[in-house]
């Protein structure tokens, strides 16, 4: 893959943020911490299919399912930690329903696009960043 | 000192600063007195977002106490317009919590002494310990009016080491080692569970021993009593009276757990917090580095 481009949905979430004065976007980094959907009771129940991202500071595990083509993104992380939630969350949204090929070529640098860096810091950023590259890999073992 | 002591917990009573810690009970009583200001540090830059103490305002250690560019912390203008702008006055009393055990809060309180400000407190048990008690948290951010914080300039000779500071330290007072076994032994360069943030080489510096922060922390996620944290530092690690006590873990936030400590609650005169710490050893050209489970010597 030689090309890189940022899929609709991570698009307009990254377009959202920048809309945003810096001030105002935890406020949304909060909301998508709240939406992170519980991971299915077979996720739940099977810790070891899913993937600690050792990125994070907080307990973040990710597991990516390849099926018909389409890729499904699940993670877990605990309420103690928002900010955690909130990556995991973006990507989940962002990723699921996308083909292999759209996954691997979201832009590796994409975290840092969504104007978080002075927000959150770079080192926090950074956990966002360990997440999608075991996302890609996982797709690129599981496609 | 603006707001009395908390002088209702006889656990505090036998530290060498009882004023430096307060109750949940005592914190729930004077919320909202003039002349307090609650502060929650946390890592997580978002925790506090969802819920926390009513009124206090958030101190995040990455975007407001360090500088964006260098790193240091903020100098003296720049701590003058975040407390400014935090409510806080130089007479206040301020009280700090956080999670992970006050880690955060008592990184917090080490910086805002190396301003000197002097009334500084942490609320024992953190925020684990208010909420797990029932206690009233909000979503609703407060809006504190400006104060007019002075610039004072940092001074950081008596609570910070720097590197060269430590490299002629060795072999003459305690090192304490806050990290954990697996980062003293050398079986790797950060915390466990932690990310890697970019040391070269893992082990410790010589003759440092190793005191994880942990063990300050009661099953109540408290500090230990003064007898027990005796027991740790003099008995366990050899600290005796008048030694000059150097912490370090691997960015000085957890050796500012056990600066709190050894400064506070045990009453050592004169201990330094190395925040370069293993970040800044691990990567330096040439510094002495011992690996295994012996403190070594240089």
């Amino acid at each position: 893959m030689s090309t890189t481009h940022v899929p609709d949905t991570l698009a307009e979430i990254r377009d959202d943020f920048l809309d945003l004065p810096e001030a105002d976007r935890l406020q949304l980094l909060l909301e998508y911490a709240n939406e992170l959907p519980a991971v299915s009771e077979e996720i739940a129940q099977h810790p070891e299919m899913t993937e600690r991202v050792a990125e994070c500071q907080s307990p973040v595990y990710i597991f990516v399912e390849v099926a018909d083509g389409v890729v499904t993104m699940h993670a877990t992380a605990p309420p103690e930690a928002p900010t955690t939630r909130a990556f995991a969350s973006i990507l989940v949204q962002g990723i699921t329903g996308l083909t292999p090929d759209e996954v691997l070529a979201i832009p590796d640098d994409y975290p840092q696009s969504i104007g978080l860096t002075r927000a959150v810091s770079p080192l926090r950023i950074g956990g966002m960043t360990g997440m999608l590259m075991r996302a890609k890999r996982q797709v690129t073992q599981k496609r | 000192m603006t707001i009395e002591f908390d002088t209702s917990s006889a656990k505090f009573a036998d530290y060498a600063e009882p004023g430096r810690l307060v109750t949940t009970e005592w914190l729930a009583a004077h919320l909202g007195e003039p002349g307090l200001v609650v502060v929650e540090s946390d890592e997580d830059v978002l925790l506090y977002e969802t819920g926390h103490i009513p009124g206090s305002v958030k101190v995040d250690w990455h975007t407001e106490l360090n500088d964006p560019v260098v790193r240091d912390y903020v100098d003296g203008a720049g701590f003058a317009a975040l407390l400014s702008r935090k409510g806080i006055s130089r007479d206040d009393t301020v009280v700090i919590y956080g999670d992970k055990n006050n880690w955060w809060a008592a990184y917090a309180l080490w910086v805002f002494s190396l301003f000197g400000h002097d009334d500084v407190r942490l609320l024992d048990g953190g925020r684990d310990r208010w909420i797990s008690e029932g206690r009233e948290i909000t979503t609703e951010a407060p809006a504190p009016a400006a104060t007019n914080y002075p610039v004072v300039e940092r001074d950081d000779s008596a609570l910070r080491a720097y590197k060269d500071d430590v490299v002629s330290f060795i072999g003459t007072g305690p090192l304490i080692d806050v990290r954990s076994p697996e980062e003293y032994n050398g079986e790797r360069t950060t915390a466990p569970a932690y990310p890697e943030e970019g040391a070269l080489r893992a082990g410790h510096i010589p003759t440092a021993q190793s005191v994880p922060w942990g063990k300050a922390v009661a099953e109540d996620g408290g500090f230990r009593t003064r007898a027990e944290l005796d027991a740790i530092y003099r008995d366990g690690a050899g600290v005796t009276d008048g030694d000059d006590i150097v912490a370090y873990c691997r960015i000085g936030e957890r050796s500012s757990h056990t600066w709190f400590v050894l400064k506070h609650l045990l009453g050592f005169d004169k201990v330094r917090n190395y925040d370069g710490s293993w970040t800044e050893w691990g990567s330096a050209v040439r510094v002495p580095i011992v690996t295994g489970s012996e403190p070594g010597s240089l």
